[in-house]
């Protein structure tokens, strides 16, 4: 009895831990490090793991930046996901949104290092990965991370 | 076909106090605790196999729960919480077998990982089991 209380308390005390560690990370961009960044970032040429090219994705890059969603059949936040991303995206001029299906597309979900779905992409213009996140999404967070490409010295567009 | 989204996560609720109990039963009798684990994956295989909408605990929230709450908040596909219910079928069968083949300590951690994920379902609606399914798919050699 008390040994089975322990395990139950354990396993509680556990799962607890990691729900609200995921709940922190859930949805946050994380910027993705550019390689030879740090003198005039915007020429620099991403790694060949960190960009996505309009071959990649099947459709050409947005003008300013493509927000990529990657899902699967068997993801509970994609929908959602997919709905915000298409919204920000359509409303703003020279933003392309590209849902990929990961377990069709597993050359790029390894290539990428996707381990969860959904996983969302921020690209500038070259197809260079400026960020990512994944989990659920937030608007707020989305439009921050889409700002930084469309105005990468701070200013607000 | 979209489901209410609270019935998955009234069920794994329930399913959360089911393997709680099959936890701390196995602290008691590990016979007792094997046929509780059991019962929980017959539940999981309705579910994962027949479909949620012949899902025990989604029988009683249909029947019992959702008339008292009145019309569907928000829905969702019902794929995702299908597949987790096959997960689960997976993790409580082998923690079935192993309290029947004299193992219990495969029991007890298998009953564990099940524990943890429905806990997560319930408490923090996040699905675990739905995130293997891209993980065992990276694993599956390239054809």
């Amino acid at each position: 009895m008390v040994g089975g209380l322990i395990a139950l308390a354990v396993v509680l005390a556990v799962a607890s831990a990691t729900g609200f560690a995921m709940r922190r990370r859930q949805g946050r961009f994380a910027a993705v490090p550019v390689p030879g960044a740090g003198t005039g970032t915007a020429a620099a040429p991403a790694a060949p793991g960190s960009a996505l090219s309009a071959d990649d994705l099947g459709v050409p890059l947005g003008a300013q930046a493509t927000l990529v969603q990657f899902s699967t059949g068997f993801c509970a936040y994609c929908g959602p996901a997919r709905k915000l991303l298409a919204e920000v995206a359509g409303q703003r001029d020279g933003v392309t949104f590209v849902e990929i299906d990961a377990a069709e597309r597993m050359e790029l979900t390894r290539r990428l290092r996707i381990l969860s779905t959904p996983t969302v992409l921020v690209l500038d213009p070259l197809g260079g990965v400026t960020s990512r996140s994944s989990g659920p999404q937030r608007k707020a967070d989305i439009v921050a991370a889409l700002g930084r490409v469309l105005a990468p010295d701070g200013m607000p567009s | 076909m979209p489901v209410d989204s609270r019935g998955p996560r009234f069920g794994a609720v329930i399913t959360t106090v089911v393997l709680a109990v099959v936890l701390v039963t196995s602290g008691v009798s590990h016979p007792l605790a094997g046929w509780l684990l059991f019962a929980q994956t017959l539940v999981f295989a309705v579910g994962a196999l027949a479909g949620l909408r012949y899902a025990p605990y989604g029988l009683i929230f249909r029947n019992l729960v959702r008339p008292r709450l009145g019309p569907p908040t928000a829905t969702e596909p019902e794929a995702p919480p299908r597949f987790s219910q096959g997960v689960g079928m997976v993790f409580a069968g082998v923690g079935t077998i192993g309290f029947a083949a004299g193992l219990p300590v495969l029991g007890i951690v298998f009953a564990a990982f099940a524990l943890a994920a429905a806990f997560l379902n319930a408490a923090f609606d996040y699905c675990l089991g739905c995130q293997l399914y891209l993980l065992i798919q990276r694993i599956r050699p390239a054809h």
